[in-house]
């Protein structure tokens, strides 16, 4: 008996030892060379990189984004999962698949799909330019690009758990004659209430990050198009490494930001679902 | 039932719509601006001559005028404006992609008349950066076939700058052989030796500097001189005896200035372009200035004792796209 | 006929999420189909079988098969070590899991080529072995890995969380091994959802495209993926072949995902009836 606890012991602290080095390498050194490489020239040369107008500008515009995408998912995603969880209808299969499709696209195709609906090649374009609207190659594709690369993303969180719930309450409720708004919120919400936070952080924390399909709609406009990834890769590309780094560092720390406040949630959910 | 589902699916497209369209109208500005399209080496070059513009125009005229630029690999670009990107003026790497767009009826098919020198303000050409030293005594085109030297050049295929670059090495082959399959097997050699293949000029030139990949990196002579502006002690640069006589054109993009009623500061935009002081700016940021008074001034920083070919040595664009960079063609079959 | 759905909504729901999914998803889809029309079977068939379309499938499946494999093996030891054991640290290597969602893919493609060049913190190792990461299609993989980590940890960890321990405490009180009593009661359990984690990690590395291009050099035949060529050719005017290769890369996806959602639904009924 003995032998084995220590057996287990080895096996546990190998694991662990496994998951961080492995972790460690992949995720947290590519952090800690931005860091490094966003300081090297000094907290100054840092300041100013990120202080910049066109940074402030590229900052605005991802947030704003982001908060669109985060908003129409939301709600998107609400619908979806109350619709495939809680009845039965045909192609229900094609459709769970439909919406997650968008996780799967290689980002250069969608942005490529958006051009060609959109774009100057399509019949659409003629009527937007009437009308003064502009997609490609402006801020609501800018937009559509990150909506359609986070679209599944709250559904896919809520899903699960709204399958695993089952319909029985509702079933019982509806049967006690509550209306639908009534059903949701006084029992689907609570259930799902951590999962949704949660596929908003994932929705929000993606959609900043989004670089292939934006950098297909955005047309690099400086201080007009231009997301803070692309305004990251555009400082590369003007050998201003420091500065690149430096842009960097501001995603790096809303990434440790939202992944913290995850954290937070998560624990406090559980915290609740135990009392 | 069905009414209702009609009526909710309404409401959220006008939601959706809705709040594109107010997301989408930024604040539209009381002056003027334009949109330069442009390729990636030209950035610093834009960033001041676009004051000097600004400078001019607003004592001529007393509008404030922002010039709101673009880069990126010059053939992406020129798709972008195909597709719909609204650029009042487009200032590419080769006439090639300007034509891509005028074939789409978004410019003039006589462009290269509009302004002097063929729409040409300034010209370049190509040339080599090596690691301080030539560790590999690289002096001409030949070199770079040989064994174990490490070429970094672009995607012809995506960048308008590896176009010159593959071209000067034809151009080359060509003199020295004079033979067609012969130059094949120079530009095959070459390709072999080629370590990353990014897809633009700026990524190329990060992959030889940043990434320390390669002996060599085939680059336009003003992004070569700033990368040894920028570090002096590590590399230096290499003439070959032939090259190409790089000319990026520059255009007004009529379809998107007539709509956008710009006609006027886009085209004194260009024009501006060839005068002394603007020609001076070029000078500064290694362009080659067309102005011959400017280019006597600055003859000590070009290498002007390069023998340099000039694409109509070749056929001009369209022949020697459909010849060495179209699929199957030249460029692939090296490859295969 | 079916009977009447008990729970109220289901109109609403149902046509919200068509609206949305039509929108998102399915117009912008259309469209590339109908431009993949334009071409006829024998066009289309060619410009898919070009020697150098084929080496970029074949780059991208194998990169990502190789990657998501990784993944599958690092993800399920992950998930293990952050479900059962307790160890200083843990929350915060919880947290660090979504990582690769929040860091933009092209900041990410940075900062790893930038550690695993010849000249990196981690390249100079490798190096002295003649291993060249960077620039080769092991780059490619490491970056897919990175891409990939949170979708198999995150597949695996819930299910971990929920497996009833009685199964195993009664198996070790019947005598059996540690590592018998995983591989007969645990790892069965956990194999659906590690296939899925799988599939989506695969369904991802497929499109990759933001954190490929800094590492993977684009050598032809060697290190160009799919999504590259589709960019490319989109620069060469060339739409009818980037409309066919990405038609040929969506329905891969497609068919990933379906796979996907059948093992899924398969793995809710199985764990519904036992309950």
């Amino acid at each position: 008996m003995k032998k084995e606890e220590r057996n287990a012991a080895i096996t546990k602290w190998v694991l662990i030892g496994i998951t961080i080095l492995f972790l460690g390498i992949m995720l947290l050194l590519p952090l800690i060379v931005v860091l490094v490489q966003a300081f090297r020239g000094g907290i100054a040369a840092y300041m100013s990189a990120v202080a910049d107008e066109y940074t402030i500008r590229a900052l605005l515009l991802t947030l704003e984004a982001t908060l669109c995408a985060v908003i129409l998912n939301t709600i998107f995603g609400l619908f979806a999962s109350f619709a495939v969880t809680k009845f039965d209808f045909k192609w229900k299969k094609i459709l769970t698949t439909l919406i997650d499709v968008p996780v799967t696209v290689s980002p250069i195709i969608a942005g490529l799909i958006f051009i060609l609906l959109f774009g100057r090649r399509s019949i659409l374009y003629e009527w937007l330019k009437a009308i003064h609207i502009k997609v490609v190659f402006a801020v609501p594709g800018i937009i559509l690009a990150t909506i359609f690369v986070t679209f599944p993303f709250i559904s896919r969180e809520l899903i699960p758990i709204m399958e695993a719930q089952g319909k029985d309450e509702e079933e019982a409720a509806a049967l006690m004659g509550a209306n639908g708004w009534t059903i949701f919120r006084r029992i689907t919400f609570p259930h799902i209430k951590w999962a949704l936070l949660y596929g908003i952080v994932l929705c929000t924390a993606r959609a900043m990050g989004e670089f292939g399909a934006v950098s297909v709609l955005s047309g690099h406009l400086r201080g007009r198009t231009n997301t803070l990834p692309l305004h990251i890769e555009i400082l590369f590309n003007e050998f201003q490494y420091i500065p690149a780094f430096a842009v960097s560092s501001i995603l790096v720390v809303l990434a440790i930001f939202i992944l913290v406040v995850r954290s937070v949630l998560e624990s406090r959910g559980k915290k609740e679902y135990e009392s | 039932m069905k009414k209702r589902i009609v009526g909710i699916q309404i409401l959220l497209l006008v939601l959706l719509s809705v709040m594109l369209t107010a997301c989408g109208a930024s604040s539209r500005h009381k002056n003027i601006s334009i949109v330069n399209v442009s390729y990636d080496p030209t950035r610093e070059f834009y960033e001041e001559y676009n004051k000097l513009f600004a400078d001019y125009w607003k004592k001529q005229t007393g509008q404030n005028v922002e010039v709101i630029q673009s880069h990126g690999g010059s053939g992406k670009q020129a798709l972008e404006v195909s597709n719909g990107l609204e650029a009042d003026v487009v200032t590419l790497a080769l006439e090639y992609d300007i034509d891509a767009i005028a074939k789409e009826g978004l410019i003039r098919k006589d462009w290269k008349k509009q302004f002097k020198k063929d729409s040409a303000p300034y010209t370049s050409t190509i040339v080599f950066v090596v690691r301080k030293g030539n560790p590999k005594q690289i002096k001409d085109w030949d070199d770079l076939a040989k064994d174990g030297v490490g070429v970094i050049t672009p995607n012809p295929k995506t960048s308008g700058g590896a176009r010159w670059n593959y071209m000067a090495a034809w151009a080359y082959a060509m003199e020295k052989y004079g033979d067609e399959t012969k130059a094949k097997e120079l530009l095959k050699k070459i390709y072999s030796n080629v370590l990353v293949l990014d897809s633009g000029a700026r990524a190329a030139t990060t992959s030889f500097i940043e990434n320390k990949q390669g002996d060599v990196l085939i680059a336009w002579e003003n992004e070569a001189y700033l990368s040894i502006r920028d570090f002096p002690d590590e590399y230096e640069i290499i003439s070959p005896s032939i090259s190409m006589l790089a000319q990026p054109s520059v255009a007004v993009v009529d379809d998107v200035v007539d709509y956008r009623d710009t006609r006027e500061v886009a085209t004194a935009y260009l024009d501006y372009l060839y005068t002394e002081d603007a020609q001076k700016i070029a000078a500064r940021n290694y362009y080659r200035p067309s102005n011959e008074k400017v280019l006597e001034k600055y003859k000590d920083v070009f290498d002007l004792s390069m023998q340099l070919k000039t694409i109509d040595d070749f056929g001009g664009w369209d022949a020697v796209y459909k010849k060495h960079f179209a699929d199957g063609a030249i460029f692939d079959q090296i490859y295969e | 006929m079916k009977q009447k759905r008990v729970i109220p909504g289901f109109g609403l729901s149902i046509g919200v999420t068509l609206t949305m999914v039509s929108f998102i998803v399915l117009i912008p889809l259309a469209c590339l189909l109908m431009n993949v029309t334009k071409l006829s079977i024998g066009e289309f068939i060619e410009i898919i079988t070009r020697k150098r379309v084929l080496a970029s499938f074949y780059v991208s499946l194998m990169t990502a098969f190789v990657a998501s494999l990784i993944n599958a093996v690092m993800g399920m030891i992950i998930a293990w070590v952050l479900v059962r054991y307790e160890f200083p640290g843990k929350k915060i290597i919880d947290g660090m899991i979504e990582l690769p969602f929040a860091l933009p893919t092209a900041v990410a493609g940075m900062a790893l080529t930038y550690l695993t060049a010849d000249e990196g913190w981690v390249g100079s190792l490798f190096a002295r072995f003649g291993i060249h990461i960077a620039y080769t299609r092991i780059g490619i993989i490491v970056a897919l890995v990175f891409v990939g980590i949170p979708f198999v940890v995150r597949a695996v960890q819930p299910v971990l969380e929920k497996l009833d321990p009685s199964y195993e405490e009664a198996a070790g009180v019947l005598g059996a091994k540690r590592s018998r009593i995983f591989w007969k009661v645990i790892f069965p359990e956990v194999l659906p959802t590690l296939f899925t984690g799988f599939g989506l990690a695969f369904g991802r590395c497929l499109g990759e495209y933001g954190s490929v291009v800094f590492i993977a050099g684009n050598k032809p035949y060697e290190t160009e993926i799919a999504p590259l060529v589709v960019m490319s050719k989109l620069q060469e005017f060339d739409y009818e072949s980037a409309t066919a290769i990405s038609l040929v890369m969506l329905v891969v996806a497609f068919v990933v995902l379906f796979i996907n959602n059948m093992v899924q639904a398969r793995n809710a009924k199985i764990l519904n009836g036992g309950n």
